[in-house]
């Protein structure tokens, strides 16, 4: 049996302990399906998780900087100069589907077939 | 069994070819790979036809290079051309790269004979290889042990004796807790000293390759083989790296060894004892060694468990069934993209790109990603002002010895410990390494750490050099 996300939820409706809903939606977001058996499961090991992350949200770090990256990130540029790419055959042949030498996928939405 | 210099040494003089030592290396883990597990896919062909060129170059005058007819592991994370690169998912089983990743073209080029694709945790997501969907890697000093992870079965190829050096990469701790389970030397580099480039991402402001090796001089071959300036990763260092193995023999005379309970305390007392008998034996050799606490360490585990799921749960997001890999058939793009995930990713990735989804998600985006990212730069700080006192920090690599299989498979958040002393290296971008040093009251390896500030790696693997000369002889390395 899969687990079906109630129209209307959103995350960050308040703080407080993340739910089984909660764990729907952000399987939702993720592009996953979920067992009921499965919410079950991950919403208790994510709960331990997040109380192991209290020590950190309760700190007052509002002096500090966020740090992304350990190295200062500066834009990267090259000359620019034709170069060799990957081979196309070579790629195409990797994808599950192909169509033209494009990547063929079902339809999207509600397109018309 | 050889070291990697004497592999090489003996190739490049011509008393060995680097067939006769390929074909041996094959014949080592077709004698026992059956039971550790370490390779998912052993290159035969392949790596006998590389071994023929070393040799056919070495009769023809050329320099076939440092690491000449030298077999190496490859964590299956690696893109290798036309060879599968699995990241032990089944999401990426059959997937073959139409690229090599940079270490693989360097090696290459440094005359090194890849044997092999290791097995690993899913896309580097644990700590035991037991995530692997194509089964666990098992530890060769014990075979009901865990070798570490998440680069276990590189860990487990180098210290089974199948391969004398290995490539892992470490997000949190992937090379050096494996390496300290498997009583192997294992380093992870400043982050961008090793180009990035071909290694499937993780967590992509955390990832770094790093060597496996049986002694340190031989990590530090194979690390300055690597260090080179990438223009593919724009993360990487544009400032070549100082080579390190021609002073890993340099002493500790005089060095400052800050000896750190906060890497040491929260661990097993047999694991504790043996860091501070290799600060003994530091001092012995001629190091200044002083105690010196750093307690922001304490926050990384947390902060690194929030920072490193919300990357992922980004860099994840191309598993879509469209370009590569899996595809799961549904009537619409969407619904197929659900399905392939649903089928393709096993419980740890999927706890994780949740745990990333929620972290990065709008109510809880300053509460919980934010605030590890300051976290992050309160680690950095605090390494700075330690390091304003002592040139590099000691501690352990894991808080015990190889756990048995399915001990913690269920508790995930018992897993994640495993990384605690690890973490911050990974957190600020500094480079670290773990070197053997005894056994624990069970007789398995224990594994000390050394960390040293970004870019001092030839510091860090004197230092190492150093551990290791005064380690107690274990009894798996007789």
């Amino acid at each position: 049996m899969t687990a079906t996300e109630e129209p209307g939820h959103a995350v960050g409706s308040g703080p407080g302990q993340l739910s089984r809903s909660d764990v729907i939606h952000v399987a939702n977001l993720a592009r996953l399906t979920l067992s009921e058996d499965e919410v079950d499961l991950f919403t208790g090991q994510l709960q331990t998780v997040l109380a192991h992350a209290a020590d950190v949200a309760a700190l007052d770090l509002s002096h500090l900087a966020p740090m992304a990256h350990p190295l200062p990130v500066e834009n990267v540029l090259r000359p620019d100069q034709p170069q060799p790419c990957l081979d196309r055959a070579e790629v195409l042949a990797a994808a599950p589907s192909v169509e033209d030498n494009r990547f063929r996928v079902p339809r999207i939405g509600s397109e018309p077939a | 069994m050889s070291s990697a210099r004497e592999v090489a040494a003996a190739v490049r003089s011509g008393d060995r070819s680097a067939r006769q030592v390929t074909e041996e290396a094959l014949a080592a883990v077709a004698a026992g790979d059956g039971e550790v597990h370490a390779f998912v896919e052993v290159l035969g062909d392949e790596a006998l036809a590389r071994a023929d060129a070393v040799d056919a170059a070495i009769a023809a005058g050329q320099d076939p290079g440092p690491l000449a007819g030298v077999p190496v592991a490859l964590k299956d994370n690696l893109c290798t051309r036309g060879i599968p690169t699995t990241c032990g998912s089944r999401i990426l089983e059959g997937w073959r790269p139409p690229y090599d990743a940079t270490v693989v073209e360097l090696l290459r080029g440094a005359g090194a004979i890849a044997l092999g694709k290791t097995n690993m945790d899913e896309f580097a997501m644990g700590s035991s290889t037991e995530n692997s969907a194509f089964g666990p890697t098992r530890n060769p000093h014990c075979l009901e042990r865990v070798p570490g992870g998440s680069s276990g079965g590189s860990a487990a190829a180098v210290a089974a004796g199948f391969v004398p050096l290995g490539l892992g990469s470490d997000t949190g701790g992937s090379i050096r807790q494996p390496a300290a389970l498997c009583g192997v030397v294992g380093m992870k580099p400043t982050y961008g000293r090793v180009s990035r480039y071909g290694l499937v991402a993780f967590a992509s402001s955390l990832d770094q390759i790093g060597p496996f090796a049986r002694n340190v001089e031989d990590a530090a071959l194979l690390f300055d083989v690597l260090a080179r300036h990438d223009p593919r990763d724009t993360t990487s260092l544009r400032h070549r790296a100082p080579p390190t193995l021609d002073t890993v023999e340099a002493g500790v005379d005089g060095v400052r060894v800050g000896v750190c309970p906060d890497l040491i305390e929260g661990c097993a007392p047999d694991v504790a004892a043996r860091v501070y008998e290799a600060a003994e034996a530091l001092h012995a050799a001629g190091a200044q060694v002083e105690e010196i606490k750093v307690p922001e360490f304490a926050y990384g585990l947390s902060a690194y468990y929030l920072i490193a799921p919300a990357e992922a749960s980004s860099n994840l997001a191309r598993y879509d069934g469209v370009r590569y890999g899996l595809r799961v058939d549904a009537d619409d793009a969407a619904a197929m993209n659900t399905a392939t995930r649903t089928a393709g990713f096993g419980a740890e990735v999927k706890r994780r790109i949740m745990l990333g989804t929620y972290a990065l998600s709008a109510g809880y985006y300053d509460a919980y990603y934010a605030q590890a990212q300051r976290v992050r730069t309160m680690v950095v700080e605090a390494f700075g002002r330690a390091y304003a006192s002592v040139d590099v920090l000691l501690g352990a690599t894991a808080p015990t010895t190889a756990f048995a299989l399915g001990d913690k498979v269920d508790d995930p958040m018992a897993m994640y410990m495993n990384d605690i002393c690890t973490i911050p290296s990974n957190l600020a971008g500094h480079p670290a390494v773990s070197v053997p040093f005894g056994a624990g009251a069970d007789g398995l390896p224990v594994g000390v750490q050394v960390l040293a500030p970004p870019l001092e790696e030839a510091l860090l693997f004197r230092v190492a050099r150093a551990v290791e000369a005064g380690a107690p002889q274990a009894a798996w390395s007789a």
